[in-house]
């Protein structure tokens, strides 16, 4: 089995902490894993996204065009950013909810994340959308928007693993008194 | 990590003493060092690469292992001791890791560390992948002793940060090295005499070298597929590059294929075999063309009539980061081969996304008070590198020049020799002041220059995830120790006029640079203010809306990430905002409350 995940967002949003967790879920069950991450700069704001590989005989961790099987869009735009990437049969996840560089609004030239989303359903056949400010408000925390679209990723199907698996890697990576509210918002199905 | 990696194979090489300066991407090498390291290894972040280099230097003269740590801007800082050090050799074996930082990414150069070794005649050693990054380190202290030389390691953003699964030593496999200590020897004091003797050896060292790396299984060549073996192609690579080579070689078919690990001292023996009935390379490579020079150096040299491709003739770009896609795409087209096109597709436009000073960060605050407080006046502002680099974003708009660490002192000094009527002001981090601000005050001081430097203190290296300097009071070790005092380091340089603010605060901060800016001579402001990534603020601010105007005011004047404009009133997003308070501070009408900053 080789698996290719994009995740991608706007830095602050918590993307490599969730392609940490998918990666730590997928060695503990032996499967070698590459992957590669925005660090730095550009993490304060700006797009981010990370590139994990599962599997054999891998040589790099970036995937290629048209070679993702599925790809987590943080925000909207960010997902359509990377749509290139996704393989004819990819599957995508997507969140609901733009984020607003700041220089939309000083200038008035913000997007519609209708239009993003919109675009997405007419290209993408394997598309779910979570309702972010729903799952929010239903986990009572606007900080766990990446194990929501993890756990969606997860009951999807896409990424090979099971709910436990990710569920112990959060065991691992995440303080305790942490693991309640992630796991909530791991489980959260609208 | 590719970085974890290389220092758990540090430790396990039984390295004694670890010394860095932080620099994205090098800077979880020394931070996993001093998590997992044992009591036989002493961890420190000195206060710039230069001073590291030369204790790294020193525990080599002592028959120490040492690692020295940086990313390529720092090896710039270190290059003086560096040079020498080659000249003079070492006892204990010294590594020096060097992170390259192709694209750039987060950095202000390309500069490439393979070209730096063959100027410095270091050996260099390139790692393609994490897994290779952590068996190297450990070869690279045996070269070093082996060859009485230093050893650069250079990984490059992708290998450093990149994330594989490496199966590493336990601790109790790890070797155990012994430190000698120092002996006394005249080998260790550098005269003219003395490096025109080293120099012979090290070009005879160098010129061994060649062969010993021809022969190793660090460079290889890969086989060619029989089907393709008419083709006479081959293609050259190394770094990371050498994993999108691999890669379009399972699409395109397998072209003979040159890994060059040891781009210095060049694996000549080995290249001439790979060339040796080839017609075209490929170089395929990031940052200096430099593997095709060597090929097109061997070409000559031997007679050779294969024609060596890359970035000087036109076959790959000439700068910036390499692709899975532009790596195939290359390779098709060196091969005769269709490129795969690429769909026209219309997406909707997409919103630029600059990175920005995150919500509540002390930074926008120090800006937007030297900025009101300096409104209408000709001004210069210097800035330098580190998060507030950021404040160069609109609408602050307060970073008038950015070059290196420590740069916006001189810069600004010039300015004012040359325009005695601008207000001239250098802005450094509290890392940065100890890295390297001090010698532009004393020369300000001295020189009778005026100018206004601001101290942007949050405690804390914030750009590179928060490492601790001589201002905290931490050391790796995990001692708490005496802070070195900024204020009490500039009143001793000479500086009468220090005052230290807290920039949240915005009517006092706004008046504070007032009154220092108009002294005369070199004068400091001082914003102390914790970093907000390191604690979440006790509350977040909101907006009423029943009170708000919709003049926009607070977005327009500082650009802070968590406040947005919705349905002609302002917001604030309570995941992003961290309570700082400056735009309730300035909102006209009252009508933000509620946030309150972590102490
Ligand atoms: S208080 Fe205002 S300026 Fe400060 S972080 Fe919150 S929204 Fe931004
Ligand atoms: S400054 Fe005050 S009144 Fe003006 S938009 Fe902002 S919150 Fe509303």
């Amino acid at each position: 089995m080789r698996k290719s995940i994009i995740l991608c967002g706007v830095g602050g949003q918590g993307t490599v902490l969730a392609s940490r967790l998918i990666s730590s879920a997928a060695m503990a069950r032996r499967i070698p894993v590459l992957s590669a991450e925005t660090i730095g700069m550009a993490q304060r704001g700006g797009s981010v996204f990370s590139h994990l590989r599962m599997g054999e005989d891998l040589y790099s961790p970036m995937i290629a065009r048209g070679e993702a099987d599925l790809i987590i869009g943080f925000e909207p735009g960010e997902a359509v950013r990377q749509l290139p990437f996704l393989a004819p049969e990819g599957q995508m996840i997507v969140s609901s909810r733009p984020v607003m560089p700041v220089t939309a609004a000083l200038s008035d030239t913000g997007y519609r994340a209708e239009e993003m989303l919109d675009y997405l359903a007419s290209r993408v056949s394997r598309l779910t959308v979570v309702d972010a400010e729903a799952a929010l408000a239903a986990v009572r925390s606007p900080k766990v928007l990446n194990l929501i679209l993890l756990g969606a990723a997860q009951r999807c199907g896409a990424l090979g693993l099971e709910a436990k698996d990710l569920k112990e890697a959060v065991r691992r990576l995440i303080p305790e008194k942490f693991h309640a509210l992630n796991f909530r918002a791991l489980e959260y199905t609208p | 990590m590719g970085n974890e990696a290389i220092a758990l194979g540090a430790l396990a090489a039984g390295v004694n003493l670890v010394c860095g300066y932080p620099g994205t991407p090098s800077t979880e090498v020394l931070e996993t060092v001093a998590r997992r390291r044992g009591e036989n290894t002493y961890v420190e972040w000195s206060v710039n690469e230069k001073v590291a280099m030369e204790l790294a230097g020193g525990a080599a003269y002592s028959g120490a292992r040492a690692l020295v740590t940086m990313k390529q801007m720092g090896l710039n800082v270190a290059s003086d001791p560096l040079m020498c050090l080659e000249y003079i050799g070492v006892k204990g074996g010294l590594v020096v890791l060097v992170a390259d930082d192709p694209g750039p990414i987060s950095s202000q150069t390309e500069q490439d560390t393979r070209t730096f070794a063959a100027f410095s005649k270091v050996p260099l050693l390139d790692p393609s992948s994490a897994e290779e990054a952590y068996s190297m380190v450990q070869e690279a202290f045996e070269l070093s002793e082996k060859y009485g030389t230093p050893v650069f390691l250079r990984p490059t953003t992708r290998v450093s940060h990149g994330y594989a699964s490496v199966s590493v030593k336990d601790p109790e496999e790890y070797a155990v090295h012994p430190v000698e200590g120092f002996v006394k020897d005249s080998r260790w004091v550098i005269f003219p005499k003395l490096s025109f003797a080293n120099h012979r050896k090290i070009e005879e060292r160098n010129a061994a070298l060649q062969d010993v790396f021809s022969a190793s299984p660090l460079n290889r060549t890969e086989p060619e597929d029989p089907l393709l073996s008419g083709l006479r192609r081959g293609v050259a690579a190394g770094g990371f590059s050498y994993t999108y080579v691999m890669e379009a070689r399972r699409k395109l078919g397998a072209l003979r294929v040159l890994k060059v690990s040891t781009p210095f001292p060049f694996p000549e023996k080995l290249a001439v075999e790979f060339l040796s009935g080839l017609d075209e390379v490929l170089c395929v490579e990031e940052l200096d063309p430099y593997i095709e020079r060597e090929l097109v150096y061997i070409c000559g040299k031997y007679g050779l009539k294969t024609r060596i491709l890359g970035k000087m003739t036109g076959h790959m770009p000439r700068s910036g980061e390499n692709s899975r896609d532009g790596v195939t795409a290359a390779l098709a087209a060196f091969m005769h081969l269709p490129v795969p096109h690429e769909e026209a597709d219309n997406p909707p436009p997409l919103p630029v996304r600059p990175p920005v000073l995150c919500a509540g960060c002390p930074h926008r605050a120090s800006f937007y008070a030297v900025k009101q407080a300096m409104k209408g006046r000709k001004t210069i502002f210097c800035g330098d590198i580190g998060c507030y680099t950021l404040g160069n974003a609109m609408p602050l708009d307060m970073v008038d020049t950015c070059l290196c660490m420590g740069a916006g002192l001189g810069i600004a000094q010039a300015v004012n020799h040359l325009e005695n009527d601008r207000s001239c002001f250098a802005f450094v981090g509290d890392s940065t002041f100890f890295a390297s601000a001090l010698p532009g005050v004393v020369n300000a001081v001295y020189n009778q220059a005026e100018f206004t430097l601001v101290v942007l203190d949050n405690s804390t290296t914030a750009m590179t995830g928060h490492q601790p300097h001589p201002g905290t009071g931490r050391t790796m070790m995990g001692d708490v120790v005496e802070k070195v005092s900024i204020e009490s380091v500039l009143r001793g340089i000479g500086v009468t006029a220090v005052e230290t603010v807290d920039p949240l605060n915005h009517a006092l901060a706004v008046e504070t640079v007032r009154k220092i800016a108009d002294l005369p001579g070199v004068k400091a402001v001082i914003f102390r203010s914790p970093c907000v990534a390191l604690f979440r603020a006790p509350a977040q601010a909101a907006v009423d809306p029943g009170k708000c105007i919709g003049c926009k005011k607070c977005i327009r004047e500082i650009g802070c990430p968590a406040l947005s404009f919705r349905d002609g009133k302002a917001v604030i997003d309570p995941a992003q905002c961290n309570g700082c308070t400056l735009c309730a501070q300035l909102c006209p009408v009252g009508a933000i409350s509620g946030g309150e900053p972590h102490a």
